[in-house]
């Protein structure tokens, strides 16, 4: 008790004397704030991409693509074959038509609206069923593209991040060219970066004849996966792979999430290294000056043990305005910060806001006490190790 | 020169501080280092991209073909003085995570594009010799244990093989290497082999590659060869591979503009934490300015030793900091074949090192001009 009651008075003398070394202080304060910006920044950039793409994945769904292909990019799969996987058992109904939409996936040069040079937009041919097996999918502004006419919906992000792409705008690509006519939302995912068009005629403008690249089939429970799975790989007349939706995007994620945070975790590791000796030279400094005070403390019978944790509690406190001063920065900055990369699984553009979640922050706030800990570790010691007499007559 | 002494004991007269604070410079030059590497890294060497070299795509996109019929319409545009061709093939080593990347390529036109890639004649000659030949660049090799001689089985994505397998099997004929800033990570084989092989797509390919024989009219002859495809069913789009090359790291993101902040976060706290210890171990030595002022040295002579010492601590570990970062730029590719331009050049250490010099300037200014106006009489009597 008697050393908790001392701790706290002479930390509390500690933190009263802060303005005095207040230039040497937000030092500390500053460095620990830029790691904790960095490192939730960074991270907050993985969190985003990675919000994007598995909010696009379902579990009561299911990507049919051939066997062989690593992404809907590199399948293909005809036209015979696509009925016998809507056939496939465990796909919902609605009256008695399959709840599932064969897909033609390809992408166009756009111009980004941020640098005005051409970005890889995907463009999707579905099915008329397209909205039934996406349920989350919805149309914002305009209207749905028109069946059999070369009408195209484009999703909010495509149309925030790409040059023309608003209704009634018209596309060129190459021979072809599209009316957009609406904006789509659906959930913030990934879908939200691309175009929507009748596949059959998006076949007919790339020369495909009957072929596809993929369907994606609504199942009547996330449980019939298995039964769907077996049914289409034990067919002989099939070489197909058939994977959840949510795997299949939790895997797009995955690599380029692992390289961001690795990255992010680098700098934070480097950067925080530089702020915690930072802190220590302003812990250093401050215990240096409040040395005649320590000393006198000491002198009236306050222990080694309350002085140590003092020094600490006063670093402490020191991170603890750096992480949430950086935290708070970094969310006002960055969240929801709209910005685009390449999904190299599918070569195409993935639009995403940076996500600077709860859990982030609290890990800058962690990240940010553990370096205030650090850092006031050894001048800590040496404040508790200072000999009073010495210390008394120093100055 | 004389005053060297002096200098280099004022570093060592705290340690503990002057050691905290090297180390805390030293370990921002390092990221700053590989911050660096990582920017040339992501902009896949744009900068070291050839600006006498075009490449022509489908206007469309790049994933959709060109037919193989443009080749002599390309050669006899005027301005052009090579072509060459290739095609992504998409396959897969062993684990899609592996990233090996292959190409088809016409192999005679395209080492006389790429004439960083060298290849022994003998190689060259084994390869023109074997349609399932291919070569791979040194760090790819090494990266798998490939030699000369091996079979290398490639599983197919979209580019079936006729026999209804899955699989292609190369023969590697050849190794090439080249200089520090080319990539040595490509897997290259046979154009007439791939369209021998696969089914479908025997008129077609990815793209063509053109050189101009005089860069200054690249822009020119791009434009030229670009009118003659238009209103086909196949429009093309000539860029330089400069452009193309910044066009992708465009797709990629903003990476200089984060790398440029992220820098200059590091830099500012690195800033502060040099400039409190300076002034610290100004204001502590201040009797002994009053000292040396006394026996007569000058205020401009007190200020250039406050400045030269703040220097010579932000040279020496941003120094040391950037050599780190040379050294990790020399250790190659961390991420196996995403990033394989993985180097810390020259130009980029000098940028370093001119930061660490005006990091010192700064941080000691403060303190010696506050040195230097001091006054003898002040100085002397403080405590």
């Amino acid at each position: 008790m008697r050393f908790i009651k001392q701790a706290f008075i002479v930390t509390l003398v500690g933190l009263y004397t802060i303005p005095k070394r207040f230039s040497s202080s937000i030092v500390a304060v500053i460095g620990i704030a830029g790691v904790v910006v960095v490192l939730v920044a960074v991270l907050s950039i993985a969190e985003g991409f990675r919000n994007a793409l598995t909010n696009a994945g379902h579990v009561d769904r299911a990507i049919v693509m051939r066997s062989g292909a690593d992404s809907e990019m590199s399948s293909g799969l005809s036209g015979p074959e696509v009925d016998l996987i809507k056939l496939g058992a465990g796909v919902k109904k609605e009256g008695t038509q399959p709840v599932a939409s064969a897909e033609m996936f390809v992408v166009i040069d756009l111009n980004r609206k941020a640098t005005n040079t051409a970005a890889n937009v995907p463009l999707r041919g579905v099915d008329s069923t397209v909205l039934a097996v996406r349920g989350e999918a919805k149309i914002v502004q305009g209207r749905m593209f028109t069946f059999g006419t070369s009408e195209v919906v484009v999703g909010k992000s495509a149309n925030g991040q790409f040059m023309g792409l608003n209704p009634g705008d018209v596309i060129r690509s190459g021979q072809a060219s599209w009316t957009v006519v609406g904006v789509f939302e659906s959930n913030g995912s990934v879908a939200e970066t691309e175009m929507w068009c009748d596949v059959r005629v998006l076949q007919g403008a790339y020369s495909r004849g009957n072929s596809y690249q993929s369907v994606l089939t609504k199942l009547d429970s996330a449980d019939a996966f298995t039964a769907f799975k077996d049914d289409l790989t034990k067919n002989p007349q099939l070489s197909v792979q058939v994977v959840r939706e949510s795997d299949y995007y939790a895997e797009q994620s995955r690599s380029i999430t692992r390289l961001i945070e690795t990255i992010g975790y680098g700098i934070a590791i480097l950067m925080g290294i530089g702020a915690v000796l930072g802190a220590v030279l302003t812990m250093y400094s401050a215990v240096v000056s409040r040395t005649r005070e320590i000393a006198t403390l000491r002198a009236l019978g306050f222990g080694s043990g309350p002085v140590l944790f003092s020094v600490i509690g006063e670093s402490l406190f020191l991170a603890l305005v750096g992480g949430v001063a950086g935290g708070a920065l970094a969310y006002a900055v960055f969240n929801g910060y709209q910005a685009s990369t390449m999904n190299w699984q599918t070569f195409s553009q993935v639009a995403f806001g940076f996500a600077v979640t709860p859990a982030l922050l609290m890990q800058g706030l962690t990240y940010a006490l553990l370096m205030g800990f650090v850092g006031g570790l050894l001048p800590a010691i040496r404040a508790a190790r200072l000999p009073i007499t010495t210390a008394l007559r120093e100055l | 020169m004389k005053f060297l002494p002096l200098i280099l004991r004022n570093l060592r007269r705290r340690p503990v501080r002057t050691s905290l604070t090297f180390l805390a410079v030293m370990v921002s030059f390092l990221l700053f280092g590989v911050l660096m590497i990582l920017r040339l890294a992501f902009t896949m060497g744009v900068e070291v991209a050839g600006a006498d070299r075009l490449m022509m795509t489908n206007k469309m996109s790049i994933i959709q073909p060109l037919p193989l019929s443009y080749l002599d319409k390309i050669k006899t545009t005027p301005g052009v003085s090579l072509v060459s061709y290739s095609s992504w093939f998409g396959g897969i080593y062993q684990d899609p995570k592996n990233n090996v990347f292959q190409f088809a390529v016409e192999p005679v036109s395209y080492m006389a594009m790429y004439p960083e890639f060298k290849l022994p004649p003998e190689q060259m000659k084994a390869w023109l010799a074997d349609r399932q030949g291919c070569i791979v660049g040194k760090d790819l090799a090494a990266r798998f244990n490939w030699k000369v001689g091996d079979k290398i089985p490639i599983q197919a994505t979209f580019n079936r093989p006729k026999d209804g397998g899955n699989v292609w099997e190369f023969n590697l004929v050849g190794i090439y290497g080249g200089e520090k800033e080319v990539d040595k990570t490509q897997f290259l084989f046979r154009h007439d082999y791939l369209i021998e092989n696969r089914r479908g797509g025997a008129d077609i390919t990815g793209w063509y590659l053109i050189k101009v024989s005089d860069p200054q009219q690249s822009e020119v002859v791009a434009s030229a060869i670009d009118k003659q495809f238009e209103n086909s069913s196949f429009e093309s789009k000539t860029q330089t591979e400069q452009q193309m090359a910044r066009g992708f790291a465009n797709q990629v993101g903003n990476i200089g503009f984060m790398v440029t902040s992220i820098s200059a976060v590091v830099l500012l706290v690195i800033l502060l934490i040099a400039a409190s210890q300076m002034s610290l171990a100004v204001r502590e030595r201040t009797n002994e300015i009053g000292a040396l002022k006394a026996i007569g040295f000058t205020d401009g002579r007190i200020l250039s030793l406050v400045l030269a010492e703040s220097v010579s601590i932000a040279l020496l570990a941003g120094g040391f900091g950037l050599g780190l970062a040379w050294l990790i730029g020399q250790g190659g590719d961390p991420t196996g074949g995403f990033l394989p331009i993985w180097l810390l050049r020259p130009g980029d250490m000098a940028v370093g090192l001119a930061i660490a010099t005006a990091v010192g300037l700064l941080a000691g200014t403060m303190p010696a001009m506050w040195a230097m106006r001091l006054r003898i009489s002040d100085a002397l009597r403080r405590s």
